[in-house]
């Protein structure tokens, strides 16, 4: 890269930007919401308790592959741990860094959180605030790029997660439909339309083929992806909140604050 | 006839500062066409590059109140007769004067792209494509190298510093279009990595926001561009690769 045009002087403006619309509201709102779940599914997953409610299950808590955990099923025949944090720790501790590790690499979360936490840029055309920068050039950033391997994880999430939505048919008097199980298939739905709407599903899928002609499956599935993935921002919020909102709803029920509605 | 105040920059890199004029805007009237009544009327010696007015040159890109856009294509209606309407250069590259900046930092980064490599021709001396082959590239041909993406980006807004690694977003939808089509023979993330730091990106979308064509920047190309880079370390992808016979070569 010749040095001409790097090394000429820009116009002489002071200004950090010149916006006049309220470009502060998103990047608020963001920080608003994602530090309320951050504060609500840590406290959730301290708790060690009401996380499940038969037939119901908090997302937080499953998979539940201890015979300590008050899972309805997945308990027999599972080995009984005898690990020393379990029981003292709260199994969700051992669950959450799946889920958790797939939002932090995610990258409509890293545009949001680059944006309203490292305001790097708070908003288009507003200037950064820190000095210096290098994005994900370097560690620890620069695992970002290991986001796939977060989304293979979050697909075996999404497995537990819908045995969990089968077993809440499952009530102690025989098969039935409650609020809960609504509940529980409904955010199902939207944390599989989140995880099937990732950037690397849509290129492990077929977005790295470059003949499509040659690999129709490979394309037609590229494509379903492709629309899917047009809403992928909307999917990360909405399986945020249904996740969040799934696991409050199942320890109201358990603690006895709300009662679970029985539809059939 | 609502009268906006129009706050245009003037000057050169020694000095400049926002001037007011005070015009009056017809029905329809776009932000071009204030700055040229402005420029017939009251400042014949105003600068502004042009030439098709009708979003398709990529010329009379600037910053209107603070946010990048062509000025052919953004209507007066979108501004109050209250407040002054700012008309400020592009500001990530360097000026000439008033509205016209130097945007050849582009072309030049252009030129490291690694061309088209085609495969040999089929047996008949032919080459055949589908259309799904080259539908996902045809969204990248609509560029019309305004340059909107690559001022609002701010590894180099921001960061003057990382022009020299940085190649922009616009490099990168042209990379992309290169990397993802059917006769190409080439393997750019190399290039990607460690030429044009595609690192730098932190995937925050200003680019896509801004462009005049709707080209998903981010999304389609760079997002991509960066899957593809991790290729090169997922064993997994490394295994079906080795199981399938390897494509292509580096550039
Ligand atoms: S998404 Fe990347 S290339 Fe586009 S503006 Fe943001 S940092 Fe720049
Ligand atoms: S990609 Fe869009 S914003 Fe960038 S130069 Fe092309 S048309 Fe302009
Ligand atoms: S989960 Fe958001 S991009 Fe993968
Ligand atoms: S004058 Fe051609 S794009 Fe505006």
């Amino acid at each position: 890269m010749n040095g001409h045009a790097v090394s000429q002087a820009r116009p002489p403006i002071a200004a950090a930007h010149l916006r006049k619309d309220t470009w502060w509201a998103l990047p608020l709102a963001v920080v608003g919401v994602l530090t309320s779940f951050i504060v609500y599914s840590t406290w959730a997953a301290l708790q060690n308790a009401h996380y499940f409610v038969a037939p119901y299950l908090s997302p937080f808590y499953s998979p539940c592959l201890s015979k300590s955990c008050l899972h309805l099923t997945l308990g027999r025949g599972l080995p009984e741990f005898t690990v020393p944090i379990i029981g003292v720790v709260s199994p969700a501790l051992l669950i959450l860094w799946g889920p958790a590790l797939f939002r932090l690499t995610c990258y409509y979360y890293r545009k949001a959180y680059y944006r309203s936490f490292w305001l790097a840029p708070v908003a288009c055309a507003v200037r950064d605030v820190k000095a210096g920068y290098t994005g994900e050039t370097r560690f620890p950033l620069i695992l970002q790029n290991f986001h796939r391997y977060a989304w293979y994880v979050a697909v075996v999430f999404i497995v537990f997660l819908t045995w969990d939505a089968i077993l809440a048919f499952r009530f102690p008097d025989g098969f039935g439909i409650g609020v809960g199980t609504l509940v529980m298939w409904l955010n199902v739905i939207l944390l599989a339309g989140y995880t099937f709407s990732c950037h690397s599903c849509r290129h492990i899928c077929g977005g790295h083929v470059d003949v499509f002609s040659k690999s129709p499956t490979r394309y037609t599935l590229w494509h379903v992806i492709s629309r899917l993935n047009e809403r992928h921002p909307m999917y990360a919020w909405l399986s945020l909140g249904s996740v969040g909102l799934t696991d409050l709803y199942i320890r109201l029920v358990s603690m006895g604050v709300i009662r679970d509605l029985r539809l059939l | 006839m609502p009268t906006f105040t129009m706050r245009i920059f003037r000057g050169d890199t020694a000095r400049g500062e926002f001037r007011d004029y005070r015009v009056e805007a017809e029905e329809g009237m776009v932000v071009l066409d204030v700055i040229h009544r402005v420029q017939a009327t009251q400042a014949p010696d105003l600068a502004v590059r042009w030439n098709c007015k009708a979003g398709k040159c990529g010329s009379c890109s600037a910053e209107v109140d603070g946010r990048p856009r062509l000025m052919c294509m953004t209507r007066m209606e979108l501004f109050s007769e209250r407040e002054p309407v700012t008309v400020a250069p592009i500001r990530a590259f360097p000026l000439i004067r008033d509205l016209v900046t130097d945007v050849s930092f582009n072309f030049e980064k252009a030129k490291t792209i690694p061309p088209l490599r085609l495969k040999p021709p089929e047996p008949d001396g032919t080459y055949r494509m589908m259309q799904e082959d080259i539908d996902r590239i045809q969204e990248f041909h609509k560029c019309i190298e305004c340059f909107l993406c690559q001022d609002v980006c701010h590894v180099i807004r921001d960061h003057e510093e990382n022009k020299r690694a940085f190649a922009g977003p616009r490099v990168f939808i042209k990379v992309a279009s290169l990397e993802m089509h059917p006769l190409d023979t080439r393997d750019r993330t190399e290039f990607v990595r460690a030429t044009a730091s595609v690192g730098l990106c932190n995937i925050t979308k200003c680019c896509t926001e801004v462009c005049p064509e709707g080209i998903h920047i981010t999304d389609n190309a760079i997002i991509p561009l960066k899957e593809r880079m991790a290729d090169s370390f997922d064993p997994i992808v490394w295994l079906l690769r080795k199981f399938r016979g390897q494509t292509t070569q580096p550039a």
